[in-house]
């Protein structure tokens, strides 16, 4: 099939970006999203002009580097798929396609489509984490977990980081992600001592990289494409506020 | 062959302690010098990589007191490759009662290997495994449980327990993450400091000592200078240098390949492991290849239909016509024989024209059976992510037909040379995880990646740097303005600069696909002398027209993918020639290096152990200069080396 896409060209953080149209003839159904925009890569290089910059490490929708807005959608039509797992068959011969960055104050776009996510790595700093320094483990089967609640944790642990809740929420509220790992931990009972502490660190962290509030919108749970439930932000609230309950002594 | 390669001085591994095996990993803390925790602070260390093997490490050292600065190529930690790991992790707990032990785990990791490791680094490998699991759980790592709220285990290829946990299908991830959050508190307790988007690209050695590295900020283009007391590399494996693999788009061998150039041997580079069950290619702008669990084959069944060009739909073909060949050819393992084992009946099978799927390059991993005595709700619940993958990239539906898989590059068991204390021979250079050589021998066995990675990271290393730190702390006054570490950043910008100027006709990419082509075919799963001597000829050629023709845009100061890559795969050059050699000068076949002249009459890998049982470990002698082998010889105090057999 032959396209047109339309891609966010931007040189670096100073520049203001602009859409630049291009074209991509005999793309097969086979390949990837991200395989198209390879092969794009390679017709400009060789007709030496710069190729388009985009993140990718381990394309099989795990490690949460891709990061494409494709027709306005977060990682594009397809749900539960992220970028690196959209095939081109889910396309049509003639498509026009835009292809932008992340869009969002704390992503500030470093080059074309590629964006700096560090503060969410600051939101897993100021509390992601459960207190265990190496060594100081106890048997793996001292304390026993309910299936239920293992399920609960599993069902936030597999945020894989990527942004896409960001970039989607019309308040550029990153609650989803920072939900997924406060009720990750906070399903455990290993997790139990640090659970409101966690929740509050890493609300106010949140709050102080610049992500919106959240109006439970739920357009970052549609676009996750992991399937993070939108519940895990209730969790990160009530969790939260027990934290500023007074406790007793 | 002699002009490929010199032969030096055998090789000596002079940090492991004798005495009987079971002692010796206490023997060695035991010897090993401490450092005084208030002195910790005044010591700083360098951690290349943030996978299981690199996260681990930085953060156990953070949490001891050391000054770490961490770094990684990619835009957070949390992205390392690691984070792909499917199956699991192996620990001896016995947890199933089905006769697990140290000595089991040791034996199956030794045998799996076969026989191409060292006893005392794999006996503390299965030492420190159930510790591992203790670690990941206080974590928070959510694994798999029963409904008692006990941990669930499942089995592997090449054993016959179930030793492995697992979360799902994403235990690296969840493995990771777990890594990745200890290493976050520790940057916010200020003992790590992360440097994501620098890639490291060479070694600062100073007066014969690894003190240092350079790398470069990949947004900005300036090439920095970090100076410190160790380095410790957790940079990966080398399974890129095929372009189609399974390793992540970013992973290189170019960390490792600099510290070579610097003086640490690399061992046994010929050894790679080729995974059995992955999606086939599709196609010419394939970038890269997808794993499907070894799990599913513990639920799954291989087969191909009997007729060759059997134009059938899978589910129309009746049993009595179907042949389940792994089943048929290992009775005593089926579809859990060891990885080089399935890998290479897989190709035979295909060569003989008997494969399924666009090019007959495929066979069928089959759940159907498991899908009608479980239930497909109870499938869903174990595979679920590996099935929505498939059915991602293939557009089929894995509940209703059968998966196609094929062998594709995996895992790398060769890498830097490393002693018992994970040092390699330049001293202050630690080199952890899939980036050293040490456990796995000539195949490494499912589930057993994250186990090293994670054992040399919390365990292992932090103890045995400690020696290192507490007798070469460097000299006062050595930091980043010493002489050594100004030549070593102008000689990196004068190669950037170098790349740039080419200004060829061919893009990088082309190079690297080429150079994976030619490996593929000749140092992939079936080597012999002659494919290998003309790869040796073909990378050489090859390399000359990549330094002559290569064509990379823009420039250093800015965010340049094409100059990353261009970069990482001139290095793969140097290292591909080395694997040929390698393979080349080992006439034994042994686990994943498969030489067609050295087979048992019923095609099995025939070791040669007389000649061969050494690691093979290669010198840098200068660029246009053949390398030096140095050859580890191998004892064997505990196990007998038999032929390996899974039938």
């Amino acid at each position: 099939m032959n396209l047109t896409l339309r891609i966010w060209r931007q040189k670096d953080d100073r520049d203001t970006g602009r859409m630049v149209t291009y074209s991509v003839e005999q793309v097969s159904p086979d390949m990837s999203f991200l395989e198209m925009l390879d092969v794009l890569n390679e017709q400009l290089t060789l007709s030496g002009d710069e190729p388009v910059a985009f993140d990718s490490d381990c394309r099989e929708g795990v490690c949460g580097a891709c990061s494409l807005v494709i027709n306005g959608i977060a990682h594009g039509p397809e749900a539960l798929t992220a970028v690196c797992q959209l095939h081109m068959r889910h396309f049509s011969d003639g498509d026009v396609i835009d292809v932008e960055p992340w869009r969002a104050d704390p992503f500030p776009i470093v080059k074309d489509l590629v964006v700096d996510r560090s503060a969410m790595d600051r939101i897993i700093q100021a509390g992601g984490y459960i207190t265990a320094p190496t060594g100081a483990a106890p048997d793996a089967h001292a304390t026993l977990v309910p299936k239920a609640n293992a399920d609960r944790a599993f069902d936030a642990a597999v945020c894989i980081g990527c942004g896409a809740c960001v970039a989607a929420c019309p308040n550029g509220s990153a609650m989803l992600f920072t939900g997924a790992k406060a009720s990750h931990l906070g399903s455990l009972p290993q997790g139990q001592p640090e659970r409101d502490s966690r929740a509050m660190a890493m609300i106010t962290q949140h709050d102080a990289e610049g992500f919106g509030g959240c109006t439970q919108i739920g357009e970052c749970a549609a676009v996750c494409p992991v399937g993070v439930p939108l519940h895990v932000i209730s969790q990160l609230k009530s969790d939260g506020l027990s934290a500023l309950r007074p406790k007793r002594t | 062959m002699s002009a490929l390669y010199t032969e030096g001085a055998p090789l000596h591994d002079a940090s492991a302690p004798a005495g009987p095996l079971k002692e010796r990993w206490d023997a060695r803390r035991f010897d090993a010098k401490l450092v005084n925790p208030v002195n910790r602070r005044a010591l700083s260390v360098i951690v290349v990589g943030t996978g299981l093997a690199g996260a681990s490490a930085a953060a156990t050292l953070g949490e001891g007191g050391y000054r770490v600065k961490s770094f990684c190529y990619q835009d957070s930690p949390r992205r390392a490759h690691s984070i792909a790991a499917q199956g699991g992790i192996n620990a001896a707990k016995n947890y199933r009662n089905d006769g697990d032990s140290v000595q089991r785990l040791f034996y199956d990791t030794i045998k799996g290997g076969d026989f191409r490791s060292r006893e005392s680094n794999v006996y503390r490998l299965a030492q420190v495994s159930s510790a591992i699991i203790d670690q990941c759980v206080a974590q928070g790592v959510p694994f798999a449980r029963e409904y008692g709220g006990l941990l669930d285990n499942r089995s592997f290829g090449g054993v016959q327990v179930s030793r492995t946990f697992y979360a799902r299908g994403q235990t690296g991830q969840q493995l990771l993450l777990g890594a990745y959050q200890a290493l976050e508190r520790q940057v916010a307790a200020g003992t790590v400091e992360v440097f994501t988007r620098h890639e490291m690209l060479d070694l600062i050695v100073i007066d014969g000592k690894a003190r240092g590295v350079a790398v470069r900020d990949m947004v900005t283009g300036d090439i920095e200078t970090h100076v410190a007391d160790a380095v410790v590399l957790a940079s990966g494996g080398y399974g890129n240098v095929f372009y189609l693999s399974t390793n992540a788009m970013g992973c290189n061998v170019t960390a490792s390949w600099r510290a070579h150039r610097h003086g640490a041997l690399f061992a046994n580079p010929c050894f790679t492991q080729i995974h059995p069950t992955c999606i086939p290619v599709s196609g010419d702008s394939q970038s890269k290849l997808t794993l499907m669990s070894e799990s599913l084959r513990n639920d799954g069944r291989i087969w191909v239909p009997v007729a060759p060009g059997d134009e059938r739909a899978p589910r129309d073909i009746p049993e009595a016509e179907r042949d389940y060949f792994l089943e048929r050819l290992y009775p005593s393992y089926g579809n859990l024989v060891t990885r080089d084992v399935a890998s290479r009946a897989v190709k035979s099978i295909c060569d003989g024209g008997l494969g399924v799927g666009p090019g007959a390059r495929g066979v069928y991993l089959d759940l159907t059976d498991a899908i009608t005595r479980f239930g497909k709700v109870a499938i869903e619940a174990k595979y679920g992510n590996l099935f929505d993958m498939y059915r991602q990239i293939t557009g089929e539906n894995p509940y209703e037909v059968p998966m196609r898989i094929y062998p594709a590059v995996h895992y790398t068991m060769g890498g830097l040379w490393v002693d018992y204390d994970l040092q390699s021979t330049i001293p202050g250079l630690f080199v952890v995880g899939e980036a050293n050589f040490s456990d796995h021998g000539a195949n490494r066995l499912g589930a057993s990646a994250l186990m090293q990675g994670l054992a040399d990271g919390y365990f292992v290393l932090p103890n045995t740097i400690a020696n290192y730190l507490a007798t070469n702390p460097r000299p006062a006054g050595m930091d980043e303005s010493h002489p050594e570490a100004t030549r070593t950043a102008n000689a990196l910008r004068d190669r950037i600069q170098a790349l740039l100027a080419i200004n060829g006709q061919r893009t990088v990419d082309s190079f690297h696909k080429e150079l994976g082509h030619i490996l593929w075919e000749k140092c992939g799963m079936e080597r012999t002398a002659e494919g290998l001597t003309e790869a040796i000829e073909q990378v050489r050629k090859l390399r000359t027209e990549f330094w002559g023709n290569v064509k990379v845009t823009g420039e250093n100061e800015e965010l340049n993918q094409t100059l990353e890559r261009a970069g990482r795969v001139a290095d793969f050059f140097e290292l591909a020639e080395l694997m040929c050699i390698d393979a080349l000068h080992r006439t034994e076949s042994c686990g994943g290096h498969f030489r067609a002249e050295s087979q048992t009459d019923d095609g099995e890998a025939l070791r040669d152990d007389e000649n061969f049982a050494y690691v093979a470990a290669w010198g840098f002698a200068g660029d246009g200069n053949p390398p030096v082998l140095r050859k580890e010889r191998l004892e064997f105090d505990s196990v007998t080396m038999t032929q390996r057999s899974y039938k």
